[in-house]
């Protein structure tokens, strides 16, 4: 079986110049979500408690409300999680157990006097301190851009060792810029959905860009032999048939990733799904920024200095 | 290249079997006696959100052991200057954490020379004079500040090890975290509420007089008389807990003895009206001066106060002599246990606070080993067929790596006891549906070669060779981010990291290594004359 029949000659580098003004554009899009409305961060980052309930019978939102309103709980958000008909609910607290004291308890008291002693099941309890939230989104920040500088670095002195360390920095350049791009849409796809920006989306940034770079990497290992190949060709030319050769494996790579993925995605659980989801847009944003934003990027930067 | 073909083979039929015998101990639940001897007992041990249990983050307040002692050294310091007869005019703690002393001028340099002399721990900030008198200001030696800290944070750790060894945890983690954190997990525990009020009291245990010469109504009211507080406690528990119904005491401020004496505690029960009661056996030291304190106080009432909660305030009947005391109150027999808990334990020099707390329960953890396990088994056969069905033969032997791969990671794990978790999971999934990239990138490379006109054989060969240094590229990066990963992430995270990166290194080996051995084969049978791809 062959998706890309041999010979296959797409013209990528002729969109390059409307690919960059749409991602900009969109880049810049996410950029003014991200500091308008602002990510919707979880506990981990925003510091206050999550508490994860199960209840046997079917409850409405408003009867869990009216059940912790009791017990005086301060401001809660509920929602809807999990499968229908699980009646599953997440609820958040802007308070921490330290400031509530037995928070667990608080809430078993509250919810037995509403539904009964065994009706219902605290799954799970979230709770950071204000102090450690602050911590851990700095944290987190720094590791996913700390990761992209190590990407960029390493491709220029793989490259850079054999090809010349301008030709090296370029391809660096190029990798960040795409793995930035990548970056910028999967955050920007968890702000459509809504979905909490907690640790497990980081580690899904950096799986992004962990992976990402390695189409980038392909392609520029691909546009290296050319270049010894055929010496007098154009660069565009040659970057061209190097995205075009390697199309094939980019696709099937990152199409088995996101196969193993939609599978977590439907059946891994609710606590998952938004890590799957996160992974699913990265790595179909990979293919895209490795075909039209690193390869251009190059193209760009090595057009400008000659 | 025949034997070079065998000794590969040889070498992955032995890692196989260490494999499979790594893996056995996490698979058998109970191992036969006869296994432990020279085999491999290790298991992936189950992360805290597949088992379920809490994970906590306890913030040690180290300033409030810091205020403590200056209150200890101020109270010293009283002591000293009245019995040298140069009495303090004015003597307090500020809020900057210094000793404040004010004495008349006329006394100033001796007092000055003594404190030197008596408190070498303290260093003098200032010292000026004016109209009122000699003013000097003390703060703790820097020196002495920062062992303290250590001292109160190791402490605590020590504590609450104690603390959670008799409340009866399996394989608890108890470990200092940075400055003044002290991390605790507690895999698999029933009744994390519990836990955590046995954890965080701080359990100083008083003994103090009820003053019975002023009116407690009067006190509340107005404020209580110099060197007397008020303190609460509680009668009586209503139904749930709920109705307890608070009593206020007026106490003298002076604390006659503490906990320290204290080498052991017990629950006894008590009649059928008064249910258990707490008994303590002092040491030798502790019996001298309880004896001494009844003798004394004859017909008073000794209040019992734990963390600033009055629990009872008996009359003291007689002298008691022999080193025991009780705590009686309305406890319920749980509740009676878990003092008796904390009071063999010991205080907390100072205070803790939760700042990080993650509980997740035992059925929660159930259901997502189970969704986890259904998404590994739907996720890797699609990427199986799949294989087989782009590159046929081809497909069918990079599958087998697959396999393998999944075999030797999990071995790896088990090898080395590290923690799965949800997201550790998760990344086993990931790394099968990544790992076939190695077998993609040779395959497609092997095509390339056939369509360049090249023999199945020489193909092979150029497509191994040709695509090593893309493989190597692509696993070396994703390998520096899962430990960019791992040096940030927190347990769960830490835990797909761990599968992240140790699923890098049975890929490369497996999907280069372990196919190439198969293609070897039959070009020295001399069979690669088609290739399946």
């Amino acid at each position: 079986m062959e998706f890309i029949k041999p010979g296959t000659r797409i013209p990528f580098t002729r969109y390059r110049h409307v690919a960059v003004i749409l991602s900009t554009l969109v880049n810049i899009a996410v950029l003014a979500l991200l500091f308008t409305k602002g990510p919707n961060l979880g506990v981990d980052f925003a510091g206050g408690t999550m508490v994860h309930l199960k209840f046997q019978q079917k409850v409405s939102i408003p009867e869990i409300r009216q059940a912790l309103g009791k017990s005086a709980l301060g401001d809660s958000v509920i929602q809807d999680f999990g499968e229908d008909g699980s009646n599953e609910f997440m609820v958040r607290l802007e308070k921490t157990s330290v400031q509530i004291g037995a928070l667990g308890e608080d809430i078993r008291r509250g919810l037995s006097d509403q539904f009964g002693q065994d009706r219902f099941e605290i799954r799970r309890i979230e709770s950071v301190g204000p102090k450690v939230g602050k911590d851990l989104r700095q944290r987190g920040a720094w590791s996913v851009i700390a990761a992209m500088i190590m990407m960029g670095v390493y491709i220029w002195l793989r490259f850079g060792y054999s090809f010349g360390a301008r030709f090296g920095f370029h391809f660096g350049l190029g990798a960040v810029i795409s793995l930035i791009h990548d970056v910028l849409v999967t955050i920007g796809a968890l702000l459509l959905v809504n979905y909490e920006f907690d640790l497990t989306i980081v580690a899904a940034l950096l799986t992004i860009i962990g992976f990402s770079v390695n189409d980038t990497v392909i392609v520029c290992d691909r546009i290296r032999e050319n270049m010894r190949k055929s010496r007098r060709e154009s660069l565009e030319s040659i970057i061209n048939t190097s995205i075009n050769e390697t199309l094939s494996r980019t696709i099937i790579t990152t199409g088995t990733a996101i196969l193993v993925l939609i599978g977590l995605f439907l059946l891994g659980g609710g606590v998952i799904r938004p890590f799957a989801f996160a992974l699913l847009v990265g790595f179909s944003s990979g293919v895209y920024s490795t075909i039209f934003i690193a390869s251009p990027v190059i193209l760009m930067w090595e057009r400008g200095k000659k | 290249m025949q034997r070079g073909i065998v000794v590969r083979l040889v070498i992955f039929s032995v890692l196989t079997f260490a494999a499979v015998f790594y893996l056995v101990p996490t698979f058998i639940g109970e191992l036969p006696s006869w296994w432990g001897g020279f085999l491999p007992t290790e298991r992936i041990h189950l992360g805290l959100d597949l088992q379920g249990g809490s994970h906590l983050v306890l913030e040690v307040k180290v300033d409030k052991a810091v205020e403590n002692a200056l209150e200890r050294i101020k109270e010293d310091m009283r002591k000293l200057l009245r019995e040298k007869a140069v009495p303090p005019s004015e003597l307090e703690r500020n809020q900057g954490n210094q000793i404040r002393l004010k004495v008349p001028a006329a006394n100033g340099d001796r007092v000055r020379d003594l404190l030197k002399g008596e408190f070498p721990n303290l260093v003098l900030v200032s010292s000026r004079t004016d109209p009122g008198g000699r003013e000097f200001l003390f703060a703790l030696h820097e020196r002495e500040l920062r062992s303290l800290r250590e001292d109160t944070v190791d402490q605590s750790l020590e504590t609450i090890r104690n603390r959670i060894d008799q409340f009866g945890v399996s394989e608890p983690v108890i470990q200092r975290r940075g400055q003044q954190d002290i991390l605790v997990q507690l895999p698999g525990v029933q009744d994390p509420e519990r836990a955590k009020e046995i954890i965080g009291k701080t359990a100083i245990l008083e003994f103090k007089l009820l003053d019975e010469t002023h009116s407690v109504e009067e006190a509340v009211k107005s404020g209580p008389p110099p060197g007397t507080e008020i303190l609460y406690g509680y009668a009586q528990k209503g139904e749930g807990g709920l109705g307890a119904e608070r009593v206020s005491y007026l106490l003298d401020a002076r604390t006659l003895m503490t906990g320290e004496y204290i080498t052991d505690a017990r629950v006894r029960p008590g009649s059928n009206l008064d249910g258990p009661y707490v008994e303590l056996m002092l040491n030798s030291n502790g019996a001298r001066l309880f004896e001494r304190i009844t003798a004394e106080n004859v017909k008073r009432r000794l209040a019992i106060v734990l963390d600033n909660r009055v629990y009872s305030a008996p009359v003291i009947q007689e002298r008691i002599g022999g080193g025991r005391a009780s705590i009686t109150g309305t406890f319920e027999m749980k509740e009676a246990r878990d003092l008796a808990i904390v009071l063999r334990a010991g205080a907390l020099r100072a205070p803790v606070e939760i700042v990080e707390e993650r509980t997740v329960g035992p059925s929660l953890g159930r259901d997502s080993i189970r969704q986890g396990i259904i998404s590994l088994v739907v996720g890797g056969s699609l990427v199986i067929l799949f294989m087989v069905a782009y590159y046929m033969g081809a497909g069918l032997v990079a599958d087998v790596a697959v396999i393998f791969n999944i075999l030797f990671l999990l071995a790896i794990l088990a090898g080395f006891g590290a923690v799965l978790t949800l997201p550790g999971l998760a990344g086993i999934v990931l790394t099968m549906g990544m790992a076939v990239d190695a077998n993609v990138l040779i395959n497609e490379r092997i095509r390339e070669e056939l369509r360049g006109g090249k023999s199945p054989r020489s193909a092979v060969e150029a497509g191994y060779e040709r695509a090593l240094p893309a493989i190597l590229d692509s696993n070396i990066t994703t390998f520096l981010s899962g430990l960019i990963l791992f040096q940030f992430g927190t347990g769960p995270i830490k835990g797909f990291a761990v599968t992240l990166c140790v699923g890098i290194f049975t890929t490369v080996l497996t999907a280069v290594y372990l196919t190439r051995i198969y293609y070897d084969y039959r070009m020295a049978a001399r069979k690669l004359t088609r290739i399946s791809i």
